[in-house]
């Protein structure tokens, strides 16, 4: 018999500590809708889309109510386009965000080019449609695999991304350059990841697939409050117990929207992802160790343990763990990262240090509007090197917004926050950048 | 056996119990356990249910609950239990 104070628990956890499903991710193989032109193939998108995710949001609410645990966002990740797109991968994107629209999710992601070794000539057109593409849809998001250590890093992708992220950012100007957030440039982009902007449904996935991730970073914190004052092993082990019962409750989930939908259960990704409500941020929990604010020194020391104690705990919880599944560490969706950048407490530089031990890379960052092109490919280069040599996913979304300074403030609303402007290092890297070519695979890679 | 549990919460005031158990007969919901406490006049009742032999869909139990609760003036909601055993048991 389940005790009451374990009811009780449960329940505050969901009611006072923000614990919530935070997604509920259908992946859907686009591959089966290519067509001689790319109006024809928009078309089958746009059907099978609509089709197949037809019960995704209602059944999705209907969980959310019989278990009493919230569901927030309710996505779909499809096929990376650029596998199914010709000259005109606009028309295919407009299809995904209207089909996007017509089920009711709030994001459809993957608008996508995996150019790690190489681009063909789909992904070029494909990468270069991003900034327009971003500016017309409104749900749809999009990335790009730069580097893996597979393979090393595609420093051609690395010099286009720096002017793609700046031009989506001079698109959709009158909106702070908002297009920037659905743009992730990643390198080890995994395939099964259920959150946004990153997700897209990789090639080597089923047909269609439910991913899970959870989100308690509230819960975290509160269940480190009981520990004040105690050794770092303490600290572990009571991250682990609580990372356990944060994910057994999407595993629960997982399962039965996939038995609803009559669609296999893929993943359940043990990310701890935070929201701008205060009592719901990575950065509290960095506070809770000991820190006055995240990017104290001892900071990367602490999110290295968050990350490999929600791991550990979570990893026996699911029958089945992938995704990205770490900490995220996004500025404009935390609002202890938020306080720390205002109070010049977390710089970039940090940061960078951080997404060494941590998931997944420099995240909702806004920087200056006047930030060149090969800055951004620079920042672009550094973390999909960290990403390379320490066989990890690293990521970077940075938003140059138009005619801001450092200092100046962007606020983006809902999920996605606000954010102070953060300084950037400006120093000259344009004959490093132009060089173009590929950086090697380093020799890790050669595990055989 | 489909276990779900109701929980009440509110002030504290004659008749809590026997409206929501009335409610709960009427749609054939069988209450297994029931538990019960009030801190500086706050109630909160949990009440552990079988609902295998309901008829009526889930989320019209709910809206019956939700009725139940306006007319007292608490907070009545009902959520299947497999949440519990899910983060409490192995």
């Amino acid at each position: 018999m389940i005790e009451t104070n374990e009811i009780l628990q449960t329940m505050q956890m969901i009611h006072e500590q923000h614990f919530d499903i935070r997604t509920i991710t259908m992946g859907i193989s686009l591959l089966d809708c290519r067509r001689n032109t790319d109006a024809e193939t928009a078309e089958y998108v746009y059907e099978k889309v609509t089709r197949v995710a037809k019960n995704l949001v209602k059944v999705g609410e209907e969980l959310e109510a019989e278990i009493g645990v919230p569901i927030v966002n309710k996505r779909i990740s499809v096929t990376p386009v650029s596998l199914i797109s010709g000259k005109d991968p606009l028309i295919i994107a407009m299809a995904l965000d209207e089909a996007a629209k017509q089920v009711g999710v709030n994001f459809i992601g993957g608008f996508t080019a995996l150019m790690h070794k190489g681009s063909t000539r789909a992904e070029e057109i494909l990468i270069e449609a991003m900034p327009e593409v971003f500016a017309k849809t409104e749900r749809l998001c999009g990335s790009v695999n730069v580097g893996s250590t597979r393979s090393g890093i595609n420093m051609d992708a690395v010099r286009k991304m720096g002017s793609v992220v700046k031009r989506t950012a001079e698109l959709t100007a009158d909106s702070d350059g908002f297009g920037c957030a659905k743009l992730v440039v990643f390198c080890n982009a995994v395939e099964d990841n259920p959150f946004m902007a990153g997700a897209f449904h990789g090639i080597g996935e089923p047909e269609c697939v439910i991913n899970v991730g959870v989100s308690g970073p509230g819960v975290v914190q509160r269940a480190l409050m009981d520990v004040h004052g105690q050794p770092f092993d303490v600290l572990a082990e009571t991250i682990k117990r609580t990372a356990f019962k944060i994910t057994r409750v999407g595993q629960l989930v997982a399962q039965e929207a996939a038995r609803r939908l009559n669609v296999p259960f893929g993943i359940v990704d043990l990310s701890l992802a935070p929201t701008p409500a205060r009592g719901d941020s990575v950065a509290y929990i960095l506070s809770e160790m000991g820190l006055e604010m995240a990017g104290a020194p001892g900071t990367t020391a602490a999110l290295a343990m968050l990350n490999d104690m929600v791991k550990k705990g979570g990893v026996m919880a699911s029958s089945s763990v992938g995704g990205l599944s770490g900490a995220f560490i996004p500025v404009s969706e935390d609002i202890g990262m938020i306080e720390a950048a205002q109070a010049g407490c977390l710089t970039l530089e940090k940061m960078e240090a951080m997404t060494c031990v941590c998931s997944v890379g420099l995240d909702m960052i806004a920087i200056p509007g006047d930030t060149s092109a090969n800055t951004i490919s620079g920042i672009i280069a550094d973390e999909a090197a960290i990403g390379m040599v320490n066989n990890k996913t690293t990521a970077v979304r940075v938003i140059p917004a138009p005619g801001k300074v450092a200092g100046d403030t962007v606020n983006f609303g809902g999920l996605f926050g606000y954010a102070p402007i953060m300084k950037v290092n400006n120093y000259n890297n344009d004959e490093f950048i132009e060089r173009g070519g590929r950086i090697p695979a380093p020799l890790h890679s050669l595990k055989n | 056996m489909e276990k779900a549990l109701v929980s009440v919460t509110g002030v504290d005031k004659p008749g809590i119990i026997a409206k929501v158990s009335t409610a709960l007969f009427e749609m054939n919901i069988n209450v297994l356990e029931i538990s019960q406490t009030i801190l500086d006049n706050y109630f909160t009742m949990l009440m552990i249910v079988d609902v295998s032999n309901v008829e009526a869909a889930f989320s019209d139990i709910a809206k019956r609950m939700d009725e139940v609760g306006k007319q007292l003036g608490e907070v009545v909601s009902i959520q299947r239990a497999d949440i519990f055993d899910a983060m409490h048991r192995i």
